[in-house]
């Protein structure tokens, strides 16, 4: 079993499904807002593990990823809701959106794929320019996106939200797309595809010398990641119930980028190391920030601590350990012998200055 | 005759607060490669010193009911003063460290200063009447101009033009554009480098700070969430001049604001909510002709 694992490189993705698996286990044995914390943490999962996919192998920055998210999210809005809802709210709607109330799984799908077309069409353009300019090209990617759908009020009812979208999404279905994204990002990032932009983001002259064209490396790599953002976008709006532009903003954007910079941007395992190291701490945060009495005397922090410390150990992780938690290694079974894989330097370190 | 006069100046008030915005932007990622995300919140923060901290409705004037002297001094001090200390405890420690870095260090250090003022004063946007008598129109060949309007463009183009006064004649001016042309280099003929660095930071807070006193008389409000559409505006004016090119980012600051006055003219009623969202595509496409900005720099050059 574990030589099997070995030969074909499944060893990380199965250990991260199976600590997965056994958080969303132990969480069916607790409360109803346990499960509802533990089904956000694997949502966030796969929103990260999305993000990683393109942000970790070609260490260009984006702040655009959460467009792709709320565009699904939206997708799954139009495509699940009840028609006779729909025909109130959404009066701009095409008659075949219009009459459409998919079950979860096909609407997840076809709205990751939707996010995936939008990121086809803008990657295409932005991936051209050189890297900060890029970056900052994806950040107008999400204002675009904010604009567009809070405006657009026959077809997303602007500003404000879109509420009574079917809620099918529990721990479970949760999980499951976590593990697909999980599956995804690790075969991407074993690929032929996942080692050239590897090579692009190293050096990029010198890829270019083998044969490798960056820009379409890029661009596969920002389609899958849009696709599997994408997914995560469909379970959040499955799981709330509700849909609103602002949700798919710059606290959210904020929020996973620092999860993938705290856990490690330059591995899988280290976006999700880092999706559960933050949040854990998040919880406790916003646990105290609402009051815990521990041994007769209340402690309360006063609100908005959670933000302010979020950004602080993002601050302080940048300085401090900008590789991240995991140092770009992945999770591995014990070895009786220390050759375990060398630290790969991060992406954010090695972008070319 | 008059409505084109009335969109000039328009557009150039408009442009005036990208320009002063990109400008802030420029500054620093001039000397250090920052690309200071933090900018925007910086200028609001300075903007709030106006009002008194409260989670109420209403808030009640702080620095905002002094002598108007005091207030300018005040928030472009605020302004300065937190760009500094921005400085001194986050990027001074990120010498080293890579633009994509220090760009996530100073996303981050925004969401902090905004979450503060979050903390602070609620999320609710507070009525600011600082000085009511701008917002009077003065008839100008038959255009009705906002006094406010003239006082902008005026201010910012007596700050352009002192400031290339400043860089051409002073020796801090020299130390700053040798320092943005090859920052290793002025270090090896005697810049001080976290000096010129300090310098850099504190004229672009003052900067922010200038374009929020604006903003709050030409809007009558303070809002947590205003730093960041400004931020961005001014970014994409950074980028479209070519990065690290002062004047490259103060033309690009007027360009946009040209073209979202155009927009807001010729654009029919029911699509003049996007208009952002064309003057961002109008960004991206202008990227694709020139990638590297209309005006190409040494800091922007690749080299092999």
């Amino acid at each position: 079993m574990k030589n099997f694992l070995l030969r074909h490189r499944l060893e990380t993705p199965v250990l991260l499904c199976l600590a997965l698996a056994l958080m969303a286990a132990l969480s069916l044995a607790g409360s109803a807002s346990l499960q509802r914390t533990v089904t956000e943490v694997l949502i966030r999962v796969v929103m990260v593990v999305g993000m990683f996919i393109f942000i970790g192998h070609s260490g260009l920055i984006s702040f655009g990823h959460m467009a792709f998210v709320g565009i699904s999210a939206y997708g799954v809005a139009w495509t699940t809701m009840e028609p006779s809802i729909k025909q109130y709210v959404l009066t701009g709607l095409p008659d075949l959106l219009q009459q459409a109330a998919m079950p979860w799984v096909p609407a997840s799908l076809l709205a990751g794929l939707l996010a995936a077309a939008v990121a086809l069409l803008a990657g295409a353009v932005i991936l051209r320019l050189n890297g900060i300019a890029a970056s900052i090209a994806t950040f107008s990617l999400l204002a675009i996106f904010n604009v567009v759908y809070s405006s657009w009020d026959s077809v997303t009812a602007g500003s404000s939200s879109i509420v009574g979208i079917p809620t099918p999404v529990g721990v479970w279905q949760a999980f499951s797309l976590a593990a697909v994204a999980i599956a995804l990002a690790h075969w991407h990032g074993i690929s032929r595809f996942g080692l050239a932009l590897r090579a692009v983001r190293e050096e990029p002259v010198a890829a270019r010398s083998c044969g490798i064209n960056a820009w379409r490396q890029l661009l596969v790599a920002f389609v899958l990641s849009a696709f599997v953002c994408g997914l995560g976008g469909a379970l959040d709006a499955q799981f709330l119930g509700v849909v609103n532009p602002d949700a798919y903003y710059l606290g959210r954007t904020f929020t996973c980028l620092t999860m993938l910079v705290i856990g490690g941007s330059a591995s899988l395992s280290g976006a999700v190391t880092g999706v559960l190291v933050l949040s854990a701490l998040m919880e406790l945060l916003i646990r105290l920030e609402t009051g815990v009495s521990l041994g007769g005397m209340t402690v309360q922090l006063p609100g908005g601590s959670q933000e302010i410390v979020t950004g602080l150990s993002m601050v302080l992780a940048l300085i401090r350990r900008p590789t991240g938690l995991m140092q770009g290694r992945d999770w591995q079974w014990p070895r009786p012998d220390s050759t375990t894989a060398p630290a790969r330097t991060t992406p954010l370190e090695m972008q070319a200055r | 005759m008059t409505a084109a006069l009335q969109y000039l100046f328009d557009a150039l008030s408009l442009g005036s607060l990208y320009a002063l915005g990109a400008l802030g932007i420029a500054l620093i990622f001039g000397v250090m490669r920052l690309v200071n995300f933090a900018h925007g919140d910086v200028m609001t923060f300075a903007i709030f010193v106006l009002i008194a901290p409260t989670t109420e409705a209403v808030a009640p004037l702080w620095v905002g009911a002094w002598a108007t002297p005091l207030i300018v001094l005040t928030v472009l001090g605020v302004g300065a003063a937190l760009a500094v200390l921005a400085e001194l405890t986050v990027f001074r420690h990120l010498r080293h460290a890579t633009p994509a870095t220090t760009m996530m260090a100073a996303f981050a250090l925004g969401f902090v200063i905004q979450n503060v003022l979050l903390a602070l004063h609620s999320s609710r946007a507070k009525a600011v009447n600082l000085w009511p008598q701008l917002n009077l129109p003065v008839d100008l060949w038959g255009a009705r101009v906002p006094a406010l309007q003239m006082l902008m463009i005026g201010i910012t183009m007596a700050l352009l033009l002192g400031l290339a006064w400043m860089l051409r004649h002073t020796r801090a001016g020299l130390e700053m554009r040798a320092a943005a042309e090859d920052f290793d280099m002025a270090r090896m003929l005697g810049v001080k480098a976290n000096r010129v660095i300090l310098v850099a930071f504190g004229m672009s807070g003052a900067l922010a700070a200038l374009i929020g006193l604006f903003m709050v008389n030409q809007t009558g409000l303070v809002d947590i969430r205003m730093g960041a559409p400004m931020m961005l505006v001014a970014f994409v004016s950074t980028v479209i001049g070519g990065l690290g090119s002062l004047m490259g980012a103060v033309l690009g600051g007027f360009l946009i604001g040209f073209v979202s006055t155009a927009l807001q003219a010729w654009l029919p009623l029911d699509a003049r909510a996007f208009r952002d969202a064309f003057v961002y595509l109008g960004v991206i496409a202008l990227l694709l002709w020139r990638p590297n900005g209309l005006f190409i720099t040494g800091a922007t050059r690749q080299r092999v």
